[in-house]
């Protein structure tokens, strides 16, 4: 069963939190993010949760990350300048590996940028909104429907993978108004796979001492395991350490519990692409969030007219499809990289196909690519 | 009987990386005693520190600790806190953690009046990192920043708390841990946002190049800048100026704490009341 609503982007992610067994929020108001805010304000009390718009864009993800710490599920949610003062806090959490959702939607940048226009500007910092080595996972969505089903999934995987994962939307998705399928909330609630706990001897807890490509085990506070969250490197309890294998080998559990587990967090959704063969003349267009709207509908005019083009969208971004998008760079010659901003996920096609001939439309000034400019691209360029 | 202190600490970890007479020790105990004779379980506490001398003070103690970014403790402890009202939360920080970079989220913790209580445990110098200047730094000490002397004016915390709104504040120093004791255990019981604006000594990283190259010279400077509370109220406003308060400063039990209003935001989301108006509120202006 599938839930029809009439909704906008901002209102599905903020009840997708819910739906998702999240209990808290703190956040900052900032445009075009707010309407997340405004909703689970209204949302989280009727379910016992807790909203709290805090004093800034700080506080917001550090009140939600203590919420977090002490076993509930928390969501952040900002815009591109809100990441960007969020940044440290998003590293503590890497590091102490709290789970924890940020909706970023984003509007045009840098700096204060186009506040109320749209972009996908945040996508190469999200890769690395923090400094040091871990690795980030960010979703984005696509669609309405997809505000919804990635905060979902982003709350699992943050559980799943004990660390921050972003999702990515955007100024038009966030403000677009209208008809949205959703998972029936039964499945959703079904599908919730809360965090890993130990129910041993607390003495015998080591909440960082797993194995080599496994994320912690942290256990609610306040149920007689008391153990230490810090930003310092740390040892198996969690206490800081500059034991030299012990700080080695938690950094590098820190890229691997992810990088050997891409399989369960790569999603993409591949549009008109099955008829593909390689043949001369054939079009790959790799475009991801709202842009892809725009890209189906270029493709059935392109088609329309003759020009067997289809969709690459890579929906989980970071780590990215590194193989899907071999496989298809390496077959169609053709590709065009459509994005909101100078080539920030171009450069990731280019170092996973190993191709430097890739074609691009990019557009920076705030307003949405039309399909007409991607035809004419297309067109022009092929 | 002897208060046995090893229940609640983390053995393991000592010694504790403070230097040779810091009065950080001594406040760790006053504040064990505190948490005991309050009667609460371990298991029922968090403590929040942040960044700097102060902030190991977490790793120390056998609660549910949380050792976060420079500045943060009060944002974080208002997210565990929130989530967890039934809880009792503390935050450790330093002068630097919470009067400059943690500033804003001191303010607002007070004003919010979220029942947390915060520890300042005031040095007047960054102690862990070498001795630069910060907000309660006397103007005319030498510090590393500020070789030539000080010249930037000195934060008073607990004005700074009061003026914020938070509904019980308090000054005292690590020279009378026992006084100091009950003023925690005053303001732990006390249902609402707690200030101690606890001043302790760092002769190594304050005093060398300020003439208390010693604990005990260090330790006879404070004595000569507190004075309590009583005897401060006969005193002359220019004597005033020079010297600091300690006792309980504020103390507002009808102030309404932050985490009980929100129970009324949900009764008033679940249909169970109607909005919150000025009504709610006793209005004092």
């Amino acid at each position: 069963m599938a839930r029809e609503v009439i909704s906008s982007g901002n209102e599905l992610s903020a009840l997708a939190a819910v739906d998702a067994g999240c209990r808290f929020f703190g956040g900052y108001p900032i445009t075009p993010s707010s309407e997340i805010m405004h909703e689970i304000s209204d949302l989280l009390p009727k379910v016992g949760g807790a909203a709290i718009q805090m004093e800034d864009e700080i506080a917001g993800i550090a009140a939600a990350i203590g919420a977090a710490m002490s076993g509930v599920r928390s969501l952040t949610a900002t815009s591109g300048p809100g990441v960007s003062l969020k940044a440290e806090n998003l590293g503590l959490a890497q590091m102490a590996e709290v789970p924890l959702v940020l909706v970023n939607v984003m509007r045009g940048g840098p700096s204060t940028g186009l506040p109320t226009r749209v972009s996908q500007g945040d996508v190469r910092q999200s890769r690395n909104p923090s400094h040091g080595d871990y690795r980030s996972i960010t979703l984005c969505a696509g669609n309405l429907a997809e505000c919804y089903t990635e905060v979902v999934r982003a709350f699992n995987l943050a559980d799943r993978f004990m660390q921050p994962v972003i999702v990515l939307t955007d100024e038009t998705i966030g403000h677009m108004h209208g008809k949205a399928v959703l998972p029936d909330l039964e499945e959703v609630q079904n599908g919730i796979v809360p965090r890993k706990v130990f129910d041993g001897n607390p003495a015998d807890y080591r909440p960082y001492g797993v194995e080599a490509d496994e994320a912690a085990v942290l256990n609610p506070m306040f149920k007689g395991y008391r153990y230490h969250f810090t930003g310092l490197h740390h040892d198996a309890k969690g206490f800081p350490t500059e034991e030299i294998e012990t700080c080695r080998k938690l950094i590098q559990r820190l890229e691997d519990k992810v990088m050997y587990h891409t399989d369960e967090l790569e999603l993409n959704e591949e549009y008109m692409l099955d008829d593909l063969t390689g043949a001369d003349g054939e079009v790959l267009i790799i475009a991801y969030g709202s842009v892809s709207l725009a890209a189906k509908e270029a493709i059935r005019h392109l088609r329309a007219q003759g020009i067997k083009a289809g969709l690459f969208r890579p929906i989980t971004l970071w780590p990215s499809p590194a193989k899907r998008i071999k496989h298809y760079t390496d077959m169609i010659k053709n590709v065009l990289c459509v994005e909101l901003n100078i080539r920030q996920y171009t450069e990731e096609i280019e170092r996973v196909s190993g191709r430097l001939d890739l074609e691009g439309l990019y557009k920076v000034n705030g307003r949405a690519i039309s399909p007409h400019e991607i035809v004419t691209k297309v067109k022009e360029v092929f | 009987m002897a208060f046995n202190y090893d229940k609640y600490l983390r053995l393991d970890k000592m010694p504790t990386l403070w230097c040779w007479g810091c009065g950080d020790g001594v406040i760790l105990k006053s504040v064990i005693r505190a948490i005991d004779a309050c009667g609460w379980k371990q298991d029922d506490v968090c403590v929040v520190s942040g960044i700097g001398c102060s902030g190991r003070f977490s790793s120390y103690v056998d609660f549910n600790t949380v050792h976060t970014t420079h500045g943060r403790t009060v944002a974080f402890a208002t997210g565990i806190k929130l989530a967890n009202p039934d809880k009792h939360v503390i935050c450790v920080a330093g002068d630097g953690d919470a009067l400059a970079i943690g500033g804003n989220h001191t303010i607002h913790g007070c004003r919010r009046n979220i029942d947390i209580n915060l520890i300042v445990i005031n040095n007047f110098i960054y102690g862990l990192t070498n001795s630069q200047t910060s907000p309660t730094t006397p103007q005319g000490f030498w510090t590393v920043s500020q070789k030539a002397g000080n010249i930037d004016p000195t934060f008073n915390a607990c004005n700074l708390a009061i003026a914020s709104g938070a509904s019980f504040v308090a000054r005292e120093s690590m020279l009378d841990p026992k006084k100091l004791e009950r003023v925690l255990i005053k303001g732990f019981q006390h249902k609402g946002f707690s200030f101690f604006d606890v001043f302790s000594n760092c002769h190594i990283n304050l005093g060398r190049k300020n003439k208390m190259d010693s604990a005990m010279k260090n330790l006879e400077w404070i004595d000569s800048i507190t004075v309590p509370l009583s005897k401060w109220e006969k005193m002359s406003p220019e004597e005033q100026l020079n010297v600091f308060p300690t006792g309980i400063l504020k103390h507002d039990e009808n102030a309404k704490e932050y985490c009980e209003m929100y129970e009324e935001v949900k009764s008033v989301q679940q249909g169970k009341r109607k909005v919150i108006t000025q009504a709610d509120f006793e209005k004092k202006i």
